[in-house]
């Protein structure tokens, strides 16, 4: 029920982000969802693709440093509280969020919410337990 | 084992009253018959029959590097040439090489010193010398050859180089000392063990390593893939080369320098101020024995600290530590004496961090900056920005812990630190002083 993300360390200097996104092009990579964490010395950069492995192997071979980590996606109701009811459930639960973005296309009327958590596993249970769609990460690629 | 029992072991009354005699003799001989060191004791207004005491010899100017070049190629020899029997000289790698002679009495004191060393190490009669050390101008492999035989063992005169035909006599001859530079040894495990010659059924017993420094590391490493004694040996061609100090096999905690030959002192770098036993300081040689080409307090460049504990193999004479550094590629940052090797020590003890490093200094308001690059590999990195946050705190504080400096750590992508410039690469100074 997880999904594969990639993430990749990246130094705070001009032109990084796009020699990542050349890279990624050139390989011929879809990007479906990204997110950028930084601080003032370097960033993670967090990014959904359509090919995993084709993807980490490019990067890899222009020398960046790639891990792939496990994160969930959520469907969440694209409306007023849609968002809340979710993290409710996780926050009753005792489950941290490490981090989260939103995915850019929608699912029917969903929205769809790329969460980390410090117990991956156990957060989709408590999720599937409250009737929470997850998304797998080939359905997810197929979007 | 010890070699030379008298004097090795001599109460350092004794031992001191040597050092004095002969260093007063030494003083009048270059002063009689070197220009160089008679200009240099006028102008400072000494003359050696003021030298009373070991301590009148901090009066004394220092001998530098410059100063051999200065004289090169045989300008300090205190002999007519007619009596040098052997010539030497350094590799010369940051400039001019310089050039050192020997007496047929300095080659006869060379050799019992090196036995005394190898015989520290563990070595006696009967072993079988693997002596990989270059052959040449180079003084590691004459010199440990000749205390080898000094000492009475079976030599193997093999050299540097032609790995292939070192690591099929290492098996036919069964060899049981292995005397290389550290580095050499590891590459011959290599070699050896591409070619299916294990080093585990090999004969070696001990391997006497030096002239480039090593760290305790690369001797666990050693010892664990050659499966031997690892003992360090010091020596610099100017002083004599090889032998000048040794690890005992019995403590492997410091190199006992041989003090009826050699007066070590402690000075700081910068001050040039002498420092007392246990402060950490540029090593300083007075050779009190040696007859063509005498040292008179000469900087030799390397640091490190001086222990006058008694040692459990019975020797008195004082010990240095592994050299930590060179007073060449030191920074001082506010105030505090810095040298990569001490900081990449401290990276190599970080689990995972690789040794690609780069020290940036700066000057903001007046303040000295350094700052810490470490590249980042696979096994380090975490997807999570705050992990990634500790760990370049907790690199910062274990620096602050051992050296005492404040430093910003800053991660890198991998390759991104030069690799092939050597050490010049690793430090960038953006000081304007």
């Amino acid at each position: 029920m997880q999904t594969e993300q990639i993430s990749i360390f990246i130094e705070n200097k001009a032109g990084r982000l796009s020699d990542i996104t050349g890279i990624l092009s050139k390989a011929d990579i879809n990007i479906r969802a990204l997110a950028v964490a930084d601080t003032s010395d370097f960033g993670v950069l967090r990014l959904i693709v359509n090919d995993n492995a084709k993807a980490e192997e490019a990067l890899k071979n222009s020398g960046f440093t790639v891990r792939k980590t496990r994160v969930v996606a959520a469907k969440v109701d694209d409306n007023p509280g849609g968002l809340h009811r979710i993290l409710d459930i996780l926050k009753n639960a005792g489950v941290n969020v490490e981090y989260m973005y939103a995915f850019i296309q929608q699912s029917g009327d969903k929205a769809i919410m790329i969460f980390r958590f410090d117990q991956t596993d156990e957060a989709i249970k408590i999720l599937l337990n409250n009737s929470v769609t997850v998304v797998d990460g080939s359905t997810l690629s197929a979007l | 084992m010890i070699f030379d029992i008298e004097y090795e072991t001599m109460p350092r009354e004794a031992l001191e009253s040597i050092q004095l005699k002969r260093l007063q003799t030494v003083l009048s001989h270059v002063y009689a018959t070197v220009p160089f060191y008679k200009k240099k004791l006028d102008d400072a207004g000494i003359l050696p029959g003021d030298v009373k005491t070991l301590k009148d010899l901090q009066r004394i100017p220092f001998t530098t590097k410059q100063d051999l070049r200065d004289n090169y190629p045989f300008g300090m020899f205190a002999v007519p040439m007619a009596n040098v029997i052997r010539i030497h000289a350094s590799s010369g790698t940051t400039g001019q090489p310089t050039v050192v002679g020997y007496t047929a009495r300095d080659i006869d004191t060379w050799a019992g010193l090196m036995a005394r060393a190898l015989s520290a190490a563990g070595a006696s009669r009967g072993d079988i010398i693997h002596n990989a050390y270059g052959y040449g101008l180079f003084t590691g492999g004459l010199g440990a050859h000749y205390g080898a035989e000094k000492l009475g063992a079976s030599v193997i005169p093999v050299s540097g180089g032609n790995t292939k035909r070192q690591a099929i006599i290492m098996r036919d001859f069964k060899p049981t000392i292995l005397t290389a530079t550290p580095s050499y040894a590891l590459h011959l495990a290599e070699a050896a063990e591409e070619m299916g010659i294990s080093f585990k059924d090999l004969h070696f017993k001990t391997g006497v390593f030096g002239a480039e420094p090593w760290s305790e590391d690369m001797r666990e490493e050693i010892e664990r893939k050659l499966n031997m004694d690892a003992i360090d040996i010091y020596g610099l061609s100017e002083v004599m080369g090889p032998g000048v100090s040794i690890e005992c096999i019995e403590a492997k905690k410091g190199l006992h320098i041989f003090e009826d030959h050699f007066i070590p002192e402690i000075i700081n770098p910068i001050t040039d101020e002498a420092l007392p036993y246990g402060e950490s300081g540029e090593l300083v040689f007075t050779t009190i024995t040696k007859e063509a080409f005498p040292l008179i307090r000469y900087r030799t460049r390397d640091i490190t600290t001086l222990n006058p504990e008694p040692c459990v193999c019975g020797r008195t004479h004082v010990r240095m530590n592994k050299v930590s550094g060179r007073t060449d590629d030191m920074l001082i940052i506010r105030g505090v004496n810095v040298f990569p090797s001490q900081i990449e020590s401290v990276l190599m003890q970080v689990e995972g961090v690789e040794p690609h490093y780069q020290l940036i200094v700066d000057r903001k308001d007046n303040l000295d900056t350094l700052t810490v690059r470490v590249e980042i590999g696979e096994k380090l990195f975490s997807d999570e920005v705050k992990q990634l946050q500790q760990l370049e705190s907790k690199i910062s504080k274990d620096i602050k812990e051992t050296l005492g400096v404040s430093t910003r750590v800053q991660l890198a992508e991998p390759k991104s630190i030069a690799r092939s410039e050597g050490k010049a690469a690793r430090v960038i100074d953006n000081r304007k002083i």
